[in-house]
This record gives structure tokens, sequence and C-alpha cells, in this order.
């Protein structure tokens, strides 16, 4: 029984003699550290590497390599060795990946003797570093167990040495990175295989072909046989990157299935290595896993690796670390969980300034009211101390908030590339991926919130969809405060605003699911509107003057109508063949202009009564221009959500009530993201009619 | 092992290997009231509130009740009203839970108390009792019974205050009379 674990997460072990397999998705340095029982390591000569490969009680590789297999026999290990540390680190030299980021997320496995696999451990969520711990074994109570730590150092082997208090670090790992560029191919400990008489020199050759491709100069004259042995294999002209060669399938002669490794395929491993191979990927060693997902971007459906608390620091944040059916649910849910604790995180830090505030205030006071300290040193030495308790208490808050802030953004970190279409920001990579989507989405992002003592940290505004409110995409002078662009650009950010969300919401519902009306009166939108009528996503084109105003409102209101009526009488499926069942977006620029009295009342009743059956109000509208109406149109006003165009914090959240800085999920500039999406969901769209 | 407390005795939260206590909840259990006759629905139901008000230099800053489930810092949160009471046989009815490391840095002291909304007086409340447990692993910590109890309809409970790096429980067991927290407030404040 293999045990899976998580970071922070350890294990018993109940064999001595052990073997610990890394597989990478590139060549990698491997080694260990002995430490005492404060994990300290006394001097170079209690460190495996690939210049000092044996120890007493540990082997390790004497080359970099995608496959280590290392040998640990914890009886045989020095009185005063309580812990063995595993690490892994990047080669240096051309061609080289320059971070764990850039490959695969590393697989380790301890096995028994036997080879079975006790535990296992994926060190996923490595990004910039270059070293990394990955797994410790420790002595407690004359017990071993192992641990998955992996502690990456962005500051490369030296700072992971150095934090084992070796002084010798930079040196140690110069000594390293020489040996593994220059030390003999051929040293990897062998898996137990019947020797066919071509595997032989053709693992020699494995050993070697990785760094070729890394275009380290091969030193002796055994690299160099190596070299022309591969030389008809298909790795020389690879480009570098992951490059992981069981020996068997490297030289050109070798029966493509001698050497293959003892142990059957995984049952899940369902494809074939010689298919991936043949497609251009990397062959893959059938008994290792290797994860080449990307850390941050799992697929839907998997569940996510639980964040299990580690001894003592904070659980590394995962992306869909919350309930939910779906990984679309499970991040839905999760950043409403980070909104949540970002808002009580900022509560318990503003409750405690505004204590610390009155607490000082009271102190003062009471120091000017004892007239012996009004004046003179204990006077001053009282406000003092009332000045440096406040200090002390908000210092102390500001800590709880900044920690707290820490892992939030982390968290947001892994959350913001893992987000589907629906809720990503127009910058996100996913749309550059993007297809029509089967379903629709449960949420949509409808913008960023933050607050005042976050900035950076931005959680994306997720509300579930279908619509239960219709938007208004206020671009009146109320929304802009000083320094904020003057009214018609105001009116066209509305307009582009506007325009980004209806993209969106045709993007992420299925092809003719969701269709999009134009109401634009006097056609002053129609340079915004262009990207909408250009790839022709719109059923008809803007419709213009009080004429298309009224025409567009009747047929709405006549879909209201009837699909209620339907509803009503049972039967929602039973409608007129020329009643579009998609769910209809009304886009209002310029409103009221073009309206008249009945048009008004048309639209209050379709923001009344349409979300229900599939009709949602999008008003670009400045208030101010509908005064003439006096009071009677706040309430349609009231009824819709209001976005603004720019920063606006008018978003109060459901548990403290703060008040968040709504930010519109706006393209970049120059980004022909929109253009190309909407370009998608028209060919969807011919396709569906 | 779980401590029998008298009134006014004080309890470390610290676990024996010395790490101090991440999550504790307040548990408060009672049994409900005896069906009567024929018309059970017209049972006199008693609702037993617990409640938990959070103190910063005997300011109160936050308050946790059926009407305000989680402090606004998400520290202190109340699993939700019970209006009925239960079999009365050990499991708690309401329970508030407190994530100590959360809570925030000016708070320094938490009562706990449990109000009769109903208005009935302990005496006719059967098998009540409160306790304080680990949250980490279940262990129960302290355990004050309020049986026994004479005509008040309020108990200021215990309190958890920050002794040094960690914190300390002291049960305080006071009877007062009061409908919801806001009744207790005077009674409150001498323990502070």
């Amino acid at each position: 029984m293999t045990a899976e674990l998580v970071r922070g997460q350890n294990h018993p072990l109940t064999q001595t003699r052990l073997t610990i397999r890394i597989s990478a998705g590139a060549p990698v340095l491997a080694g260990a550290t002995l430490g005492d029982e404060n994990g300290t390591v006394h001097g170079t000569g209690r460190v495996a590497h690939p210049g000092a490969p044996a120890l007493p009680g540990v082997e390790v590789s004497r080359q970099a390599a995608a496959e280590h297999r290392l040998s640990v026999d914890l009886g045989a290990l020095p009185e005063d060795v309580h812990r063995v540390d595993v690490f892994l680190a990047l080669p240096t030299g051309a061609g080289a990946p320059s971070r764990f980021g850039a490959v695969a997320a590393p697989h380790t496995a301890v096995e028994g003797p036997d080879g079975t696999e006790l535990a296992c451990y994926t060190l996923t969520g490595l990004d910039g570093e270059t070293a990394v711990l990955a797994l410790e074994l420790y002595r407690r109570q004359a017990a071993w167990k192992v641990r998955a730590v992996g502690q990456g150092y962005a500051a490369g082997l030296t700072a992971l040495l150095a934090g084992h208090g070796l002084r010798e670090a930079a040196d140690l790992t110069a000594a390293v990175q020489e040996a593994a560029a220059h030390g003999p191919s051929g040293a990897v400990p062998t898996p137990p295989t019947p020797p066919s008489p071509h595997a032989a020199p053709a693992r020699e050759t494995s050993a070697r072909a990785p760094q070729d491709t890394s275009a380290t100069v091969p030193h002796d004259a055994s690299a160099a046989a190596a070299r022309e042995t591969s030389a008809s294999a298909p790795y020389d002209t690879r480009p570098p990157g992951p490059a992981d060669a069981p020996a068997s399938r490297t030289a050109g002669p070798t029966p493509p299935y001698a050497a293959q490794p003892p142990e059957p395929a995984p049952p899940y491993d369902a494809r074939s290595p010689y298919d991936t191979q043949a497609s251009g990927t990397p062959p893959r060693d059938p008994g290792a896993r290797i994860d080449y997902t990307h850390p941050g971007r799992r697929p839907q459906g998997t569940p996510p690796p639980a964040s299990a608390p580690a001894d003592d620091r904070p659980a590394q944040p995962v992306a869909g670390d919350a309930a939910g059916w779906s990984m679309e649910e499970r991040l839905y849910n999760q950043v409403w969980g980070m909104f949540e604790d970002l808002a009580r995180t900022t509560a318990a830090y503003r409750s405690a300034v505004e204590f610390a505030d009155a607490r000082l205030q009271t102190e003062l006071d009471q120091a000017l009211a004892d007239p012996r300290g009004r004046l003179g040193a204990a006077g001053d030495a009282a406000r003092e101390a009332a000045h440096a308790r406040r200090t002390q208490l908000v210092d102390q808050a500001w800590a709880v908030l900044d920690r707290d802030l820490a892992q939030l953004t982390a968290e947001s970190e892994v959350v913001e590339p893992a987000l589907p279409p629906a809720y990503a920001r127009w910058d996100n990579p996913v749309w550059h991926g993007f297809r029509m989507p089967t379903e629709p989405p449960m949420a949509l992002r409808l913008g960023d919130l933050h607050l005042p003592e976050s900035v950076p940290l931005r959680i994306p505004m997720l509300v579930r969809l279908p619509l239960e409110r219709g938007l208004w995409l206020d671009s009146g002078a109320a929304a802009a405060s000083d320094g904020f662009p003057d009214s018609a650009e105001l009116r066209h950010l509305a307009l582009e605003a506007a325009v980004a969300l209806a993209a969106r919401l045709l993007a992420v519902h299925p092809a003719g699911d969701f269709a999009v009306q134009v109401i634009d009166p006097a056609g002053a939108g129609a340079a915004a509107f262009a990207p909408l009528a250009r790839t022709g996503v719109l059923a008809a084109p803007p419709a213009t003057g009080a004429a298309g105003v009224t025409e567009v409102l009747e047929r709405l209101t006549r879909r209201v109508d009837l699909v209620q009526m339907a509803v009503r009488g049972g039967a929602p499926g039973s409608l007129p063949a020329d009643v579009d069942p998609a769910r209809q977006l009304l886009i209002v620029n310029d409103f009221p202009h073009g309206f008249d009295d009945r048009a008004v009342t048309r639209l209050r009743y379709l923001a009344d009564e349409g979300p229900d059956v599939g009709v949602h109000l999008l008003m670009v509208a400045d208030r101010e221009d509908a005064a003439a109406y006096g009071p009677l149109l706040d309430p349609l006003w009231r009824s819709l959500m209001r976005l603004t165009p720019v920063s606006d914090d008018h978003f109060a959240d459901p548990w403290v009530g703060h008040a968040w800085t709504y930010e519109p999920a706006l393209v970049p500039a120059g980004s022909q993201i929109v253009h190309h999406v909407l370009t998608e969901v028209a060919k969807a769209l011919t396709k569906h009619r | 092992m779980s401590v029998n407390l008298s009134k006014g005795q004080a309890i470390s939260l610290e676990k024996k290997d010395g790490a101090t206590l991440t999550a504790v909840r307040m548990g408060l259990g009672w049994q409900a009231a005896k069906r009567r006759g024929l018309f059970g629905s017209r049972t006199r139901e008693i609702d037993l509130d617990a409640s938990a008000v959070l103190f910063a230099e005997k300011q109160p800053v936050d308050v946790v009740f059926f009407r305000h489930l989680v402090s606004d810092d998400g520290s202190v949160r109340h699993t939700g009203d019970n209006l009925v009471g239960g079999v009365g046989q050990g499991g708690d009815d309401e329970s508030i839970l407190v994530d100590l490391q959360r809570v925030p840095v000016h708070i320094d002291q938490i009562v706990f108390t449990v109000n009769s909304f109903t208005g009935q007086t302990f005496q006719e409340v059967q098998n009540a009792f409160c306790r304080l447990v680990d949250e980490t692993n279940g262990q129960e910590l302290a355990r004050y019974t309020l049986d026994g109890g004479g005509d008040y309809t309020a108990q200021i409970m215990a309190k958890v205050h920050r002794a040094g790096s960690g914190w300390t429980m002291t049960a305080i067991g006071t009877p007062a009379n009061g409908r919801t927290f806001q009744d207790l407030m005077p009674a409150i404040l001498p323990h502070l």
C-alpha cells in the first residue's frame, strides 16, 4: 500500500534498506545530507552528492539524470545521524532548465528492498527555485519516518546547504556542479534487470544523453564513444527540454523493449509509453509517474490534493481547495472563501486600530486632566507612553494582517491561473486557448475587488449566473472622483466595459444559448459596439432611432410574456417558432435618448420581470441624463447592480460591510483577445444555425 | 482528562506537551422540556442561548449570538440557534467555536454566557451543562454543570482570557437575569 504524501505529511518506515526513486522531467542532481538531531550537518563529509556519491548508509548518483535511485540503509548510518535530507538541484550549464517551475513536477518514491513502494510524494507548486529539499528521513525515538518536505530554494543549492549549517556551502555547491558535469557515466544504480547484450552499453549512453542536450562538453573517452552511439538516436536533434531517457530506447541498434524496467506499468497509466514517443513527447518510463500537469492548473474533475497542515508552516495553498462537485464550483467557493477571509482579517485589523486610537485618546485626555502632569516631564512621559502603547498594538495588528495577506496572496497566485474563462481576467492565458463551452458556467467575473489595506490583492468578483438583477454601467460623473477622465471619456470607458462584459457572456455560454441585442438610439456607441457587430455575434445590428427602440423592446416584452405564460402553463419548452429560446442580454446605450414614456415603461417591465425568464438588462447610462423623470426612475436604478467603468468603492461585502473598491474586468490595452474570442463565438454560432 | 470545574476555578488552556491550544469550542447542552399530554405542540419549549462577548480591556468590541453568528473578524463562530434543547445526554445543543489564533490582537477576554430566551428559570431546566472542548481533537477540557440552578434566567459561564502567550479559562458561574446578552452586560463587567 503506497502512502501518497502531501506536503508536510510524514509516514513511518519499518524497513531499513530503502531505495528512493526520483523522476523529474529533466536531468536534475540528487544528493542527501546527514544531519544530527537539530538537522545540522557537520562538515562537507556528511553530504552525499555526485562528487562523493557513497557515504556510510547512503549512495547517490554521480551525475544529473531525469531518473535517480538513491540507496539508503538506515541501519548503516552513523549513530549520530538523525536526519537524512534528500535534495534535488538543477544542473548549471547552457540548455539546462533555469528553474523548477519550467520542468515537470518531480516525483519521489520510497521503496522497500523488494521494490514495493512505501510512500510517494510529488513536488508540485515549484516555481523559480533551483534547488529543493524533497524528502526528509528522520529518527524519532528510535523509529525512522519519512516526511514530504518540498521546500524550494530560489537562491539555489548554496542556500539549501547553508540552511543545514554548512559554512562551506558555496564551495560544496561548486564541487557538486563540477562533479555532476564531469562525472563518469554509468554509475546509476540499476534496477535488477536481466542484462541484455545491447542494454548495458545503451544504458551508459542514456546517462550521457541528457547531458548532450544540455550542451555539456563530454569529458572522457567513454563519453565520446557514447556520444557516437547516440548519434543515430533522435535525441541529439531534440531541443533541450524534458529529457527523460530510459536507457533502452535511446540508442538506435537496441531493440526498443530490451531493458524495460521490471515493474509493470501502474494500471492508471493508460497511455502506452510508445505512443507518447511517437507523438513527439518525451518517452516515459512506464514505471515512473511523471506529473506533466502544471502544478497550478489541474484538469477538471480530479480532486485536488488535500492541503494537509504541515507541522509548523502554513499549508501551501492549492487551487480548488474548497468544497464542491466540480472544479468550477470548488474554485467559486474558494474565491468566495478568500473574499470572506480578506474581509474578516481586515475587520480584525481595523477593529484593533480603532481600539488603539480610542485608547490613545482616553489616555491623552487622562494625562491632560491630571493637573500635575499637564506641564513638565510627567505629562510628556504619559503622553509618550500612550503613543507607544498605540504604536505597539497597531504594529501587532499589522503583523497579523501582513501574515494573512501573504497567505491570501499566495493563494491568489495559484488560484488566478487555474480559473476557467468565465472567472478569468482578460489577460489570463486561458483565453488564448479558448474554445466554446458545452455547459453554461455557474458564475461570471464582473471585475475585481480590493481593500485599501491590501491594494495588490485582488479578489475576483464572481456573481452567480443566470444574473438575478440587471447591470448598470454608470457613465455618470458621479462615478469618477478627482483626477478621473472627463464625461466623454467616461462614457467611452463604460461602453468598453459593457462590450467586454457582453463578449464574456457570449463566450462562456454554449453556442446559441445566449444572444445579445443592442439599443443604441443615436448611434453614439457605434465604434464601441463594432467588435460585436463586425464579428457577427449579434443577431441584428444595433437598433437605432425611436422606431428601433420600440421594436426591440416590444419583441422582448412579447418574449417575456410568452415565456411566463408557458412556464405558468407547465410547458416551458413550448414556445412559438419565432421566439429565440436563448437567454437575451439587452444592452441599452444612451438611455433615455430615443425612449418615450411607453418605452420607459417597457424597459422597467423587462428589468423587473426579465431575469426570471432569461431576459437580462445591461444599461450604459448616466443617471443625470434621466433627471427629467425625477424620482420616478429611482426604483429602476436601485434594481440594477451598479458597475463603474473606473475604480469606485461602492460594493459592500455581506459579512462585515467594508467598502470594497470595484474595478471592471477590462481588456488590456492593445489586446486582440476579445476579437479572437468573438471570432470563435461567431464561428460556433454559424455552425449552430 | 476533563476537569469538573467549580465556581471561580481557572485552568490554563495548555496542552500537556506545552503547546497552546489553537481552537476551542464552548458547547452548551440541556434537556428539552417533557412533552405534555395530548397537545404536544403546546409544550413550553426551553430555548437556551449561548453567547460570547469579545472584550478589549473591558470594552465590549463584538458579540457572537444567535443573531450575529460570526464575529466580524471571523475568529468566533456560533454554529446556530437551538430552540428546544436535546436529549440531555451530553451532546452539545449549541456550540461556539473560538479560533484562538485568529482572535484579534486587542481582544483579551471572551466571556461566555447562557440565557434562557423563553424565560424559564434554570430550576426548570434539566441536565444543563456547558463544556469546553479542544476542537482539534475533540477532547473535553472542562465541564461545568448548570443544574441545581436557582431562580434566575441567565448565567455568566466562563471566560477565556490571554495569559502570557497563551490563553486561560476561568469558570465564573455567576447567576444573572436577562433575555439576551445585552441584559447581562452589567453583570459581566465585574468579572473582567
